[in-house]
């Protein structure tokens, strides 16, 4: 019954549109450090969903290949990342993404 | 042993550099002990190197080594090279020569002196420094050696740096001689523009070729003489030699008598074709500053009661006459002259020294008197050193003074009239000096309560090692002037040496009626040497006339003082306004920029919140707007 709904490329670059704006107001409105690195690692797999549709759709590897680096670079973005809000969050306990303003000018 | 010229600075070099590293282990005297023997090992290469230029046919002595490329810039190639030439091996004689004999006489004189060995080490620095200067190939090296000797005069002069006024003296010959620097500077610049060279042989081809403009031309020797000014203290900046016998004596005989003051008259021989390319009223230009200073450090000196300041403005004065002889065309004659002078001179300075060593440091020509009993080797030597300066026959000073004399009658009289005035007040002040110090009533013990333990002590001859060179100066005193007999063509010995080097320059006198009568002028100048010294006599030995002695002259005619007050007054107040426009307007144009973009760069930092969530949003925004002016111009 559902056979006649064919999902286009449309379909997943709206996705992918969605799921980068949920990311971005997600940085932009959360205080929490972890939240808000949860929302920039939807934001680059919103990127990757859009790589992968635009390859298929192109019928153009490339694409696939760049989402590779996309995972491997936000892996270590991950480890890092996490360090640091770790360190942080020992050194001050539970801080918010504001209080961390010791770099104003 | 041509190739062995780079020993000859090599071997003062290496003495400056042991007594650096070993001096105060060596201690007094072995560090004088091994810079005099340097500088006589030095000497004895430049004999070696005469005698075999001297083997060569004369267009032949010229040979230059190239150490290495000194600074290879482009369009500017200055090589480290030496060069022997006549000239060149003339200077370095009689610098090494005087200047190991010098050192000899400092193992005495300075004996016991705290800083000993520093002494040794700056007069092997002086030497290696001298020998740069005359034996360079190129202006550059010259100047290496000019600033060299310049900056070793400075430690010198103060040596005694305790003292306020030889602190003093110091800085002021080297504030003058940077003065005379520029010149010397802006000369090798216009020379470089000119020529693309700094090398002698190629700015001296150039202005023998005639590729040199004359107006150029006039330029470098105008500024070679301000140059030549500062270093051999000519008019107008002859004002740091008198004080600089703040210094030891050594250091007043080697430096500001013998070798470094005559650097000025060696540079504008070196570069006498430029001279000779010159505009005619260069060359009046010098021979009018040299016989003008003549003159008027003579009448200075004949009021002096200071022993080495009399022979300091002596010094002047001869350097006025070997100005005059260089602006006269005569180059042979002025190198006579600095070399005789150089014997008698730095004779006379060791005789003083020898004096105020004997009379336990007073300089007071008043305090002094029939030393010839107490000193006779110092007197009779410093009297051989008397004839020699007052120009009598047949001592040295007599035919080089003469022969400067009948050039510049055949090149301007009236010159020569001031040239004969200066020559009759040497004859004069110089032998006052020897009367109030040699003659006379024995005055040492006048001022005994003064002078406490000094007015005691009875004067006493000095040691071996400072009257030994007296000896062999004062044989050369006496026996210079075979050097150029003006007897024949071929007792020209000198000239026919120097030949090669100046040829192309030098005056032709031939024919002219100074020339022809020049017995006339030589027997003139017996007779002024004669009026001279017996007018002196006169006043001073017999008393038969009062002696003249205006404070004016005394105070050098106010010139120092004139120049303190001019400088202390209103040059101190301009200096002030100066000051002050520099701190207030130029500092506060620069101070005014940079407050004024900090405080635009204070509203600037605002930006900067620090807030992570901020940054992402304008990162957000500002992302949206690039792409919508993308999208709107249509661009994608």
């Amino acid at each position: 019954m559902f056979s006649a709904i064919q999902p286009t490329s449309t379909w997943y670059l709206i996705l992918a549109a969605v799921l980068f704006g949920i990311g971005a107001f997600g940085v932009m409105v959360r205080r929490n450090p972890l939240v808000m690195f949860m929302c920039i690692e939807l934001m680059l797999n919103a990127v990757n969903l859009t790589f992968v549709t635009l390859a298929t759709a192109l019928s153009n590897i490339n694409g696939q290949v760049v989402v590779f680096f996309v995972m491997v670079v936000a892996a270590a973005e991950v480890v890092v990342g996490l360090g640091i809000i770790v360190a942080i969050m020992r050194r001050r306990n539970g801080i918010t993404a504001d209080d961390l303003s010791a770099l104003k000018g | 042993m041509l190739d062995l010229v780079w020993l000859v600075p090599a071997l003062p070099l290496t003495g400056f550099l042991l007594i650096v590293l070993f001096g105060r282990k060596l201690g007094d005297p072995f560090a004088g002990v091994l810079a005099t023997t340097m500088t006589a090992a030095s000497f004895v290469v430049v004999a070696g190197i005469y005698f075999e230029l001297l083997s060569l046919p004369s267009e032949e002595r010229k040979h230059v080594v190239t150490l290495f490329s000194w600074i290879p810039v482009g369009g500017l190639q200055v090589d480290m090279a030496l060069l022997a030439d006549p000239l060149s091996i003339t200077m370095a004689l009689f610098v090494t020569g005087i200047g190991a004999l010098i050192h000899l006489y400092a193992i005495g004189y300075m004996h016991g002196d705290a800083k000993f060995p520093k002494f040794f080490m700056y007069l092997n620095l002086f030497i290696f420094s001298m020998l740069m200067l005359v034996m360079g190939e190129n202006l550059l090296v010259t100047f290496l050696g000019w600033e060299g000797v310049g900056a070793c005069s400075y430690f010198l002069i103060s040596f005694w740096h305790t003292r306020d006024s030889a602190a003093a003296a110091g800085k002021k010959a080297f504030v003058t001689n940077r003065v005379g620097d520029w010149g010397m500077l802006v000369a090798m610049f216009m020379a470089f523009a000119a020529v693309g060279t700094l090398s002698y042989e190629g700015i001296n081809h150039a202005a023998e070729s005639g590729s040199l403009a004359a107006v150029t031309a006039t330029g470098i020797a105008m500024m070679l003489f301000v140059g030549a000014c500062g270093k051999s203290a000519q008019l107008p900046l002859f004002i740091w030699l008198p004080d600089a016998m703040e210094g030891p004596t050594p250091v007043s005989a080697l430096i500001h008598a013998a070798t470094m003051v005559t650097s000025g008259v060696f540079l504008l021989t070196r570069m006498a074709p430029v001279l000779h390319a010159a505009y005619p009223w260069s060359s009046d230009v010098i021979a009018t500053v040299g016989a003008l200073t003549a003159l008027f450090a003579a009448t200075i000196a004949v009021a002096q009661t200071d022993i080495k300041k009399v022979l300091a403005y002596s010094t002047v004065s001869q350097l006025g006459f070997m100005f005059l002889a260089i602006g006269s065309g005569a180059y042979v004659a002025a190198i006579f002259h600095m070399v005789t002078h150089a014997f008698f001179k730095a004779l006379l300075f060791m005789g003083s020294g020898s004096v105020i060593h004997g009379m336990h440091h007073e300089q007071d020509m008043r305090r002094m008197g029939a030393l010839r009993k107490v000193m006779p080797i110092t007197a009779i030597t410093f009297i051989i050193g008397w004839l020699a300066i007052a120009g009598v026959p047949p001592f040295s000073g007599f035919w080089s003074k003469d022969e400067i004399l009948l050039y510049a009658f055949a090149n301007n009289r009236f010159l020569y009239f001031i040239g004969v005035l200066a020559a009759l007040l040497t004859a004069f002040y110089m032998t006052r000096q020897v009367i109030m110090v040699f003659f006379g009533e024995a005055r040492w013990n006048d001022h005994a309560e003064e002078n406490g333990a000094h007015g005691d002590h009875t004067p006493h001859e000095s040691p071996w090692t400072m009257t030994a060179p007296l000896v062999v100066l004062s044989g050369l005193a006496i026996t210079g002037g075979v050097m150029q007999l003006p007897f024949s063509k071929e007792t020209h010995w000198l000239e026919h040496w120097l030949e090669p080097v100046v040829h192309h320059s030098e005056a032709n006198i031939k024919g002219t009626w100074a020339y022809d009568n020049k017995w006339l002028l030589l027997g003139l100048a017996v007779i002024i040497a004669t009026a001279g010294i017996a007018a002196s006599i006169a006043v001073y030995a017999k008393g038969k006339f009062k002696a003249v002695e205006p404070q004016l002259l005394a105070d050098a005619w106010r010139y120092d003082s004139s120049i303190s007050a001019f400088v202390g007054g209103p040059g101190r107040k301009a200096f002030d306004a100066v000051a002050a426009f520099d701190a207030h307007i130029v500092d506060g144009a620069v101070v005014g920029v940079g407050t004024e973009v900090r405080a635009a760069s204070g509203l600037l930092r605002k930006v900067q919140s620090g807030l992570v969530r901020s940054y992402a949003a304008i990162i957000g925004i500002g992302a949206v707007l690039v792409l919508a002016w993308f999208l709107l111009r249509g661009v994608l």
